[in-house]
């Protein structure tokens, strides 16, 4: 039995509501970090992980206090001391990784000096000493020219290397105990696997104990060794990773995996009713008593203590787990049949280049563009009636420009977008016709922002209807209630206000908005990405009903491999504006394919400690795309040479109907995929 | 990075010939003239002929446009009616005297503000926040001319301690005004330190607020080196516009202290000579009062460049 190096006793933490009630964020937390061990906390927003991760370092938000508990930390109770003590602890004895780096860095220090504080607050190196350690220590998190890099200011660098900077900060206090929160969430998908094996490397070699707070059951299943499921700011469920993971005995976790979209399994993921109590509307008993199917009515009145199975080694906070044992061995999934889809155009893109540079004064008087190396450029994708077609890649990719494009908020360089045969879209959303803006709707990424918080969702709902249809009176009334059935929501939600809206229920409100409209197109703008996994099953799972019921045509962006391949018909992979490979996406997830979607697919994380990434290319920023040439040239892991570097790859179709754009030969690459 | 100071120096170029066009316009629509309008009833024959002459409002007005810029630009601003002198005889010592009670304001304002915005945010919601805070809003709110006329009331007729009015010549010596400015001072920077002090509160306790502060302290810094270095550098790089505007206004003129103190300033001068329709001084004081607001904005703009990372960076990396 390893030694511990943070014990936690009976924590709670929490805050007084307006009416002077005390409400509890943290709920009587009991656990242990053992010495070099890496514990991964799970949980959905509003679980109180990252307050629980806080705690570990001493920390309480404004607003916050701890009502009752310890955190010892060596058997010093870190909520006692005052901020001297603790300023000698963190940073020398805990670290934290934050979530966001790009805010998590001051703005106005450099690199440099950032890291050098830590090294002057915790070691007694010399002056020379800490500038060897400083390009030591980002040479350690594989970051190029040190010497360079520590004389850049934070907004300097990318995510991924923002994300670095602060793992060496941490590093820089050689510390005993590192805090993650969220480290890897808001990169992109190969930045992240990058930034994960950094991370197992380090704890590898440094024997460190690692605490990993994340939502992301991918990430937790490559880093941890125990992990710590959180509900409604209790523990669940704790126990060894591949317990966890693979048995899952608690239904909330059960649920929770089975709502993960997985690349092996075709189809939907199941989705999980409701979403968690908001902290003080915790009934008497069970808090997972309204979203479980297990549940039964003692769970309605008594609330299930953490019980510890020790042929498992885990503990549980449930009163039928064991009934669950039987269950988790099987893991089956629903399988939505894809429609066939005829071939019926309704969306053409033609030779679509968009570009965001400026324009000179006198291309401003003549109308043109002269960007050579536009930021989008020659997409060809056809859209058929009723199909969901979706474009993936990593943020620059110009997924969201083309989108934009489509719905008329960016003009289009060169190239055309006709609807419906024959109508041309015009670049100008001035001179489109309501009929042309009432076929196509969007939903956006994060429905906080474009939902008015003044407006009722009546109102909000009432616009489209009134203006694309000229409703009044008892008939609007009827078509909001209509609407709201429709995703899901009772006509009581009609005169709320979009802060009294869970997440889910804010983006089922933005969806009926965009049906409002009786769209022929919805185009969904990363409609998931900020959505907890359960909520995003429901969401996924609604957009595909109302699709088969309607018969809508979707297009989806994402930067998700696994939630495209759940609800797509057809994928199309973008890299730096320009399309990679584009076919039906059961193809597109099968070999032969190009070597930037086989760099994707390796990068994805499924949620099995057994199923490790394969990290086949670096994750270098490019800040433009190449004048000539494959677009993908600087990071291809397959690169035949110049070939790649002067020419543009010609398109070549595989057997298994995917398109793709690359010099190598089908037949070759398939050998080539099929040896790795 | 010079190419934006460029522009910007450009810019206010532009703004300043595009406020000459409107004064100039703007006098030119009124009914009348300049001489019409200082003369009244007595606006004709020989005193009127003479007048025009003497202003030179026989020529078409965009040639005295012209010619009014092109003095203007190399410093000439021509005759005030009422003083019968040179505009810049009459401008002078206005000029000077505005800037000692400005500098004065500002050289007390500004540091006290800082310093009380930032206690007040470090100790948010604590004692000393809730005293300062409450004294800053009554000062706030209490309109200048009734705490000028408390202050005159309070300090000058029942205290005896200081001069009420100023009754002193427009072109006295500097040492011989100060002891005039204390009162006026007062009044000015009650005001102009509270609004700047609860801005810079807010600046602050939203950066103290944010993650890289969060991780500062998680990092190990100790307060008030967190203070010093991650905080304040970030928290007054916006106020920096907010005390250009304030330091403008207060060069400006500040109409109603001046008027309750009697101080020859430039805000009363802009009174005086609205009300004796001295247009020529009217057009003159419009220019003057937009070059200073465009100057000190171009300042505070160069600060923010060159103190701004984000901005500092912008044109020189790759």
């Amino acid at each position: 039995m390893k030694t511990n190096i943070q014990e936690i006793k009976d924590l709670s933490i929490g805050f007084k509501s307006q009416k002077g009630k005390q409400i509890s964020i943290l709920r009587n937390i009991t656990t242990n970090i053992r010495k070099g061990e890496t514990v991964g906390i799970v949980g959905e927003s509003g679980s109180g992980k990252s307050t629980l991760a806080l705690a570990m370092m001493g920390y309480i938000k404004h607003g916050l206090f701890t009502t009752r508990g310890e955190c010892l930390f060596k058997s010093q109770n870190l909520l006692s001391l005052n901020n001297k003590e603790l300023e000698e602890i963190r940073g020398r004895k805990i670290a934290m990784i934050p979530q966001n780096a790009g805010q998590a860095l001051t703005p106005n220090l450099k690199i440099g000096y950032q890291i050098e504080e830590a090294l002057r607050l915790h070691t007694d190196y010399s002056k020379t000493e800490r500038e060897k350690k400083i390009s030591e220590l980002l040479n350690q998190v594989r970051l190029p020219s040190p010497k360079i890099m520590a004389l850049r200011y934070p907004h300097e660098l990318s995510g991924g290397q923002q994300q670095r900077v602060a793992v060496a900060m941490a590093l820089a206090g050689n510390p005993e105990l590192l805090l993650l929160d969220e480290p890897t969430t808001g990169l992109d998908v190969t930045t992240q696997a990058h930034v994960l094996e950094l991370l197992k490397d380090i704890a590898k070699d440094t024997g460190t104990s690692m605490v990993y707070v994340s939502h992301d059951l991918g990430a937790i299943a490559q880093v941890c060794d125990r992990v710590i499921v959180m509900y409604a700011g209790e523990i669940v469920l704790e126990g060894p990773v591949r317990k966890i993971l693979k048995e899952p005995i608690h239904p909330y976790t059960y649920g929770l995996l089975k709502s993960i979209p997985k690349l092996s399994l075709a189809g939907l993921p199941d989705s999980m009713p409701g979403s968690q109590p908001q902290p003080g509307n915790i009934g008497s008993g069970c808090s997972f008593y309204d979203r479980c199917n297990f549940s039964n009515d003692k769970c309605k009145v008594n609330v299930p203590k953490l019980e510890y199975i020790s042929e498992m080694d885990t503990s549980v906070r449930c009163f039928n787990h064991s009934e669950l044992i039987s269950i988790t061995s099987e893991q089956k999934s629903k399988n939505h049949l894809q429609k066939e889809i005829t071939i019926d155009e309704i969306l053409d893109l033609k030779d679509v280049s968009i570009s965001y540079a400026k324009q000179g004064i006198i291309d401003q008087f003549l109308n043109k563009v002269t960007d050579t190396n536009p930021t989008v450029k020659d997409i060809n994708i056809n859209i058929n009636k009723g199909e969901t077609i979706a474009l993936v890649g990593e943020s620059g990719s110009g997924k969201s420009t083309i989108l934009k494009s489509i719905a008329g908020l960016l003009k289009t360089k060169d190239g055309y977008i006709k609807f419906d045969k024959e109508k041309l879209l015009s670049g100008d959303l001035k001179k489109r016709n309501s009929e042309d803006l009432r076929s196509i709707q969007l939903i956006f990424q994060n429905p906080d922002e474009s939902l008015n918080p003044n407006h009722t969702v009546e109102q909000i709902l009432s616009q489209p209807l009134k203006l694309y249809f000229g409703l009044t009176g008892s008939k609007l009334k009827s078509s909001i209630a209509e609407l709201l059935e429709k995703v899901r929501l009772g006509a009581f939600y009609m005169s709320r206000y979009p802060r009294q809206l869970s997440g889910g229920e804010k983006q089922r409100i933005a969806v009926a908005r965009a049906f409002a409209a009786r769209p022929d197109i919805i185009l969904c703008d990363e409609v998931t990405s900020a959505l907890d996994v359960s909520v995003q099953a429901a969401v996924l799972d609604l957009l595909q009903k109302l699709k088969e019921e309607l018969g809508t045509t979707y297009v989806f962006v994402s930067h998700d491999l696994a939630v495209v391949k759940a609800i797509s018909d057809r994928v199309a992979v973008l890299y730096q504006g320009r399309l990679c490979e584009i076919g039906p996406s059961k193809n597109v997830y099968q070999f032969p394919s190009h070597p930037y979607t086989e760099v994707l697919i390796g990068a994805v994380l499924e949620p099995d400690p057994d199923i490790k990434p394969k990290l086949v290319a670096e994750d270098i920023v490019e800040e433009k795309p190449p004048e000539i040439g494959c677009s993908f040239q600087g990071r291809c892991p397959r690169i035949i040479g110049d070939k790649c570097r002067n020419e543009t790859p010609p398109w070549q179709i595989g057997d298994n109907g995917n398109a793709i754009r690359c010099h190598i030969g089908i037949e070759e690459l398939k050998i080539q995929q099929s040896q790795c | 990075m010079f190419f934006l100071i460029f522009k910007r120096f450009v810019l206010g170029l532009i703004t300043l010939f595009i406020v000459s066009l409107i004064t100039f316009i703007g006098v030119e629509i009124l009914p009348g003239d300049a001489c019409t309008s200082y003369l009244e009833r007595e606006a004709f024959g020989e005193a009127l002929a003479a007048c025009i002459k003497r202003l030179g409002l026989d020529v078409p007005a965009h040639e005295r446009y012209l010619s009014w810029a092109f003095n203007v630009i190399q410093g000439d601003f021509g005759y005030s009616l009422s003083g019968q002198m040179q505009i810049n005889e009459v401008l002078g010592p206005r000029v000077k005297n505005s800037l000692v009670l400005a500098s004065a304001a500002i050289i007390i304002g500004i540091p006290l503000a800082l310093i009380l915005g930032i206690i007040t945010a470090l100790w948010r919601d604590k004692m000393p926040d809730i005293i300062i805070s409450t004294v800053a809003i009554f000062s706030m709110t209490i309109p200048e001319f009734i705490s000028a006329t408390l202050l005159i009331l309070i300090v000058a007729i029942w205290l005896e301690w200081l001069p009420g009015i100023v009754i002193v010549p427009t072109d006295v010596t500097f040492f011989e005004l100060l002891p005039n400015i204390i009162l006026p001072v007062i009044a000015i920077a009650m005001i102009m330190t509270a609004h700047m002090a609860r801005m810079v509160r807010s600046s602050v306790i939203q950066v103290m607020a944010s993650d890289y502060i969060q991780m500062a302290i998680l990092k190990g810094v100790p307060y008030w080196k967190m203070v010093f270095k991650h905080v304040l550098p970030n928290a007054l790089l916006p106020a920096i516009n907010v005390v250009a505007l304030t330091i403008a206004w207060l060069l400006g003129g500040v109409v109603v202290t001046e008027v309750v103190f009697n101080y020859p300033g430039l805000g009363r001068l802009v009174i005086e000579s609205i009300s004796n329709r001295d247009l020529p001084v009217v057009q003159a004081l419009g220019i003057i009062l937009a070059s200073i607001y465009v100057s000190i904005n171009f300042i505070a703009d160069l600060l923010t460049l060159m103190l701004n990372p984000r901005l500092k960076t912008l044109q020189t990396r790759k």
